[in-house]
């Protein structure tokens, strides 16, 4: 091996590592955990030989930062540090998420921890010499507070993570994904390790009960009475499943948390199995998720090489092995009885419950299905005890729960917080507020089934009850920020189709409610509104929650109804008026020049793709309604300084007419 | 069995222990309307009509697939629900063909039923476009036609085909609003492993399984059906003096009302002038030659010309020559000399006269049975 001569002063260090180095991969390779005390010296002698390593670089590897660059960035660190002959004192991790996508990619140095945000592989050489080598901070990457214009040196320091409490998330970032020794490091199993040596099963379940924790998947159904219905059911043969199938629009939190802390799922299915009494979990993930499919398969396969998977787990004597089906799409596989038919090979339609599968599951088996952010939490809850859970959150609403935040926001990212927190901590501490000086309108929360929050309710805390009584549900924790130039009809009128589409069809109510309601919200943005529809639309949302069989029936009326709840005003604006307020619906809205101010350069004239414009160099534009298609080109290359072309909406006698 | 005492509408019923409230409710003469539900397949609770209140239960529970209990209290038709029914069977007929005049099933149609019972007055949903596009009428079946453009997706015919028939030759494919009944990579009917029972078709709600040719009878006829030695029971439904339609017997505990593709499609041949109505021997024996044999040529029709030349060609004789005959032939014939085989479209009480006759008359024990072969 030969040695960088010109950082002589880490010779001894190195030396030192070296010698550690060979001693930690001799106990890992093929390394056997037999037993609890034998967790215990692993996680020591990890420990220890890490006080020893020198600097290291964590590039987040999540999907967010994936789209953004971050595998170019890593290379460029392998290929820049082989190249400076440094690969002995830094070592370059990939990481899960850190939530922050919005400034993706991220990259982490540590072991001082300083937070670079945007970083590209141009960057690369300069962190190098400047902070890895010689310990100072490249100003330009670190995130600079908007508010304040502070540079922050820390995660921590940004305003986005402080009102954060990151409990499922807390490995996210942390940690290399895949590496079980990265997991063992911060703790993992040691929650596994305490319930099989010290819990019975019954104990497991009363502390999960005592934490308060509810399903997160949407249905906020309490974990503990799940396990406890489960356990006392007959039946010698029993599953955990955890349900990994998100698939709300712009929400990705379970995916984060397969994709970046994997080991800790696994972890919450064993402590589930040994509660239970099940010795077989399955994990169903959708197949558009292949880095979570990567992760998990690789996880499992690990954690069976070390022997916490499989036969006898740290000698208790109790069995537990994992499995992954890939999921083939349908968003209504989410639903358990869905889901399980989807297992079982047959099409992912629900069936009606009861038999719930707690009772009656996979193969006519009782069955535990939890999300798999309610299993993260599981390992936490069994380390630090239930009432330690019990004291995160509102009285009602306890421990925190991840929402993805996307939309009209400043800071799109994945965010835990505590139940209880206000949507406007959320949206404006949090997420920064709306970008472009705009107005916040409405924030819908739960994916397709949730309803849409205006701005008088921004106070109200994030719980299943609060959210419920204003129009919406907790969901699986998406949350779409909307503000001033969305136009709520359209909105409505997006998530009908979606529900339409992804209605299994089964029941009459769902199949043929949704798509009625879809006609009828899709007649509206197009101008074809009738005196009436508001009243068919709420009619026809009451009949489809009352009347499906499944959860997905149940609540995608809930954009439509609380959306005419809080914007009804809107709703009959396009109808009456033929007005579209935020300027979307096309059918509803054109362009016209303004003859005073119209310069007549051409330039809308040459630009207009359909030709639709009239006039001539010294003679004043027209638009011809009738070819006009509402690109907004023209509005586009107009000179800012002529702006002689408005967008207008409201019925109209004649293009002259003057209508705000 | 126990029974349960369950409260509907007011009304104290009885039921026994493993009843449905729609059973329970329809044994006690309330009425709940269904449109998925068949007492011959397992019920699945789909079309959402028979959605019923029971106290203390969250949600409305679908009649057919809720086990009545004691003491529980249902209401079965609230002005809720009332409303609820009516959205629902106003969705069902904006995707349902209107054209009644021309359906083989109207007066028949579960949908005409619920229409007149539940009440639907206006029209205020937008027609859906199923009935617009026009979807290809399945007609590959020689028995049977299969018209999506009629179908509401109750899956009475897949549950019959799996459940019942046990071939599974169609199931519901794709899903939300296209969601449909097809065979095996949506091929025609007569491409796939269908077997033309027609029991999906029998149990259709509406007119989208429908035969091919659909005449009303003017009276039925309660019979066994000839075609095999299973006997099973069945009605032939008589217009004049013609079979136009048959279906099976639920009171038959042979074969409970279920039918195969001879005995419910396959009565052309009694009114087929092929058909014989006479014994027919092959006539090359001069003693067997009575005087008044008529030839029958290749086509079947009777010749009246003078008897020359027959050998190898049937000749219709009588009954009573017939008979003459075999029994003259047998006496040539002694004990396990002979051998029988008989018909599997005897009656089973054919077949033991048959092997009675052998056994103890002709006095051997070489008797068989075709269908053993």
């Amino acid at each position: 091996m030969i040695q960088n001569p010109r950082h002589d002063s880490t010779q001894n260090s190195l030396r030192r590592r070296d010698m550690k180095k060979s001693i930690s991969i001799q106990s890992t390779e093929g390394h056997k955990i037999d037993s609890v005390e034998s967790l215990r010296l692993f996680r020591e002698s990890l420990i220890a030989d890490e006080q020893t390593t020198g600097k290291m670089v964590n590039v987040c590897c999540g999907s967010g930062c994936m789209s953004s660059g971050s595998e170019h960035v890593r290379e460029a660190f392998v290929r820049e540090i082989k190249e400076q002959e440094l690969e002995d004192e830094i070592t370059v991790k990939k990481t899960g998420c850190h939530g922050f996508c919005e400034r993706g990619p991220n990259v982490v140095i540590g072991p001082e921890n300083i937070f670079y945000n945007n970083v590209t592989k141009e960057d690369v050489p300069e962190i190098i010499s400047e902070t890895l080598l010689e310990n100072r901070v490249v100003e330009r990457l670190l995130y600079e507070d908007p508010v304040t214009g502070q540079k922050c040196l820390y995660e921590n320091d940004i305003p986005f993570y402080k009102k954060q409490k990151r409990i499922v998330l807390k490995n996210c970032g942390l940690i290399d994904p895949i590496s079980i020794e990265d997991y063992i490091k911060v703790d993992g199993f040691r929650a596994l390790a305490k319930i099989l040596s010290q819990m019975t099963p019954e104990g497991v379940i009363k502390e999960i009960k005592l934490s308060g924790l509810r399903g997160r998947g949407g249905a906020g159904f309490p974990t503990g009475i799940k396990w406890e219905t489960a356990r006392n059911a007959p039946g010698e043969e029993k599953y955990i499943i955890c349900n990994g199938d998100e698939g709300d629009p712009g929400a990705f939190m379970d995916r984060s948390v397969m994709e970046g802390d994997p080991y800790s799922i696994l972890e919450g299915m064993m402590i589930a199995g040994y509660a239970v009494g099940a010795s077989q979990g399955i994990i169903y993930v959708r197949a558009e998720y292949p880095l979570a499919v990567h992760h998990l398969s690789t996880a499992i396969a690990r954690g069976t090489d070390m022997g916490l998977l499989g036969h006898n787990i740290m000698g208790s004597g109790f069995d537990f092995g994992i499995k992954i089906v890939k999921g083939a799409g349908a968003f209504v596989c989410g639903e358990e009885t869905a889901l399980i038919a989807s297992i079982e090979g047959r099409s992912g339609r629900p069936r009606p419950k009861p038999p719930f599968p707690a009772i009656e599951g996979l193969w006519g088996k009782p069955t535990v299905i939890n999300n798999v952010e309610t299993l993260a939490n599981v390992s936490r809850i069994a380390l630090n005890g239930g009432k330690w859970y019990s004291e995160i959150g509102t009285p009602t609403d306890k421990g925190t729960k991840i929402f993805s935040l996307v939309g009209k926001v400043r800071n799109v990212g994945l965010v835990e917080v505590e139940m209880g927190t206000t949507l406007r901590e959320i949206i404006f501490d949090i997420g920064g507020g709306i970008p472009g000086g705009k107005r916040f309108k409405a924030v819908q929360t739960g994916g397709p089934s949730g309803g849409c929050i205006p701005e008088e309710l921004l106070d109200l805390p994030v719980g299943y009850e609060s959210l419920a009584k204003a129009g919406s549900i907790m969901g699986s924790g998406g949350m779409l920020v909307m503000d001033e130039s969305t136009c709520i009809v359209n909105i409505a009128r997006y998530f009908l189709d979606f529900a339409q589409n992804e209605s299994c069809g089964q029941c009459t109510p769902c199949r043929l409610g949704t798509k009625q309601m879809f006609k009828i919200l899709q007649d509206i943005t197009r101008g074809n509104g009738k005196p009436g529809d508001i009243e068919i639309l709420l009619e026809l949302s009451d009949a489809v929650k009352q009347a499906s069989i499944c959860g997905l029936g149940m609540t995608v009326p809930n954009p439509v109804v609380s959306t005419i709840r809080y914007f009804r005003k809107e709703y009959e604006e396009h109808i009456h008026e033929g007005r579209c307020r935020a300027l979307v619906c096309r059918s509803l809205i054109f362009y016209r020049i303004k003859d005073y101010r119209c310069k007549a350069c051409m330039k809308c004239l040459d630009a207009c793709p359909v030709g639709a414009i009239i006039g001539a160099k010294w003679q004043v534009h027209e638009i011809d309604q009738s070819k006009c298609i509402k690109c907004g080109t023209c509005m586009e290359v107009c000179p800012k300084r002529f702006n002689a072309i408005e967008c207008v909406t409201g019925r109209i006698e004649s293009s002259g007419d003057k209508n705000e | 069995m126990s029974s349960v005492s369950l409260n509907i509408n007011g009304i104290t019923v009885r039921a026994d222990e493993d009843a449905t409230i729609l059973t329970a409710a329809q044994d006690a003469g309330i009425y709940i309307p269904t449109l998925c539900y068949c007492p011959d397949v397992s019920s699945i609770g789909v079309c959402r009509l028979c959605l019923v209140r029971i106290e203390n239960r969250r949600r409305l529970e679908p009649a057919c697939r809720t086990i009545a209990e004691e003491g529980m209290v249902v209401v079965t038709d609230d002005p809720e629900i009332e409303r609820l029914r009516q959205v629902i069977l106003e969705l069902i007929l904006s995707d349902h063909d209107f054209n009644c005049l021309l359906c083989p099933k109207s007066g028949q149609c579960r949908l005409q039923e619920l229409v007149n019972r539940i009440g639907i007055n206006e029209h205020r949903f937008n027609r859906l476009e199923h009935t617009a596009k026009d979807l290809p009428i399945d007609t590959s079946n020689p028995f049977f036609d299969f018209n999506p453009n009629k179908c509401v997706q109750c899956t009475i015919c897949v549950r019959t085909c799996h459940e019942i028939v046990g071939i599974d030759a169609i199931d519901m494919a794709y899903r939300s609003y296209d969601l449909r009944v097809s065979t095996f990579a949506n091929k025609l009917l007569k491409e796939s492993a269908c077997v033309s029972c027609g029991e999906c078709m029998e149990r259709c709600p509406v007119g989208a399984l429908v035969p091919k040719k659909a005449e009303y009878p003017t009276r039925e006829v309660k019979t066994t059906c000839s075609y095999c030695g299973v006997g099973c029971g069945l009605y032939l439904g008589v217009r004049g003096n013609t079979i136009v339609r048959a279906r099976g017997d639920y009171e038959s505990p042979v074969n409970k009302g279920n039918l195969c593709v001879r005995g419910r499609f396959g009565y052309n041949f009694v009114n087929s002038p092929d058909r014989l109505s006479l014994p027919l021997m092959r006539a090359y024996d001069e003693y067997a030659r009575p005087s008044s044999v008529v030839e029958v040529t290749e086509e079947g029709r009777p010749v009246t010309l003078p008897l020359v030349k027959r050998e190898g060609k049937f000749v219709e004789i009588t009954w009573d020559q017939a008979i003459k005959y075999v029994a003259s032939s047998l006496a040539h014939y002694k004990g396990d000399e002979i051998a029988a085989i008989s018909s599997a479209r005897c009656t089973n009480e054919e077949n033991y006269l048959f092997q009675k006759f052998i056994r103890a008359a002709l006095k051997t024990n070489n008797i068989d049975h075709c269908a053993r072969l």
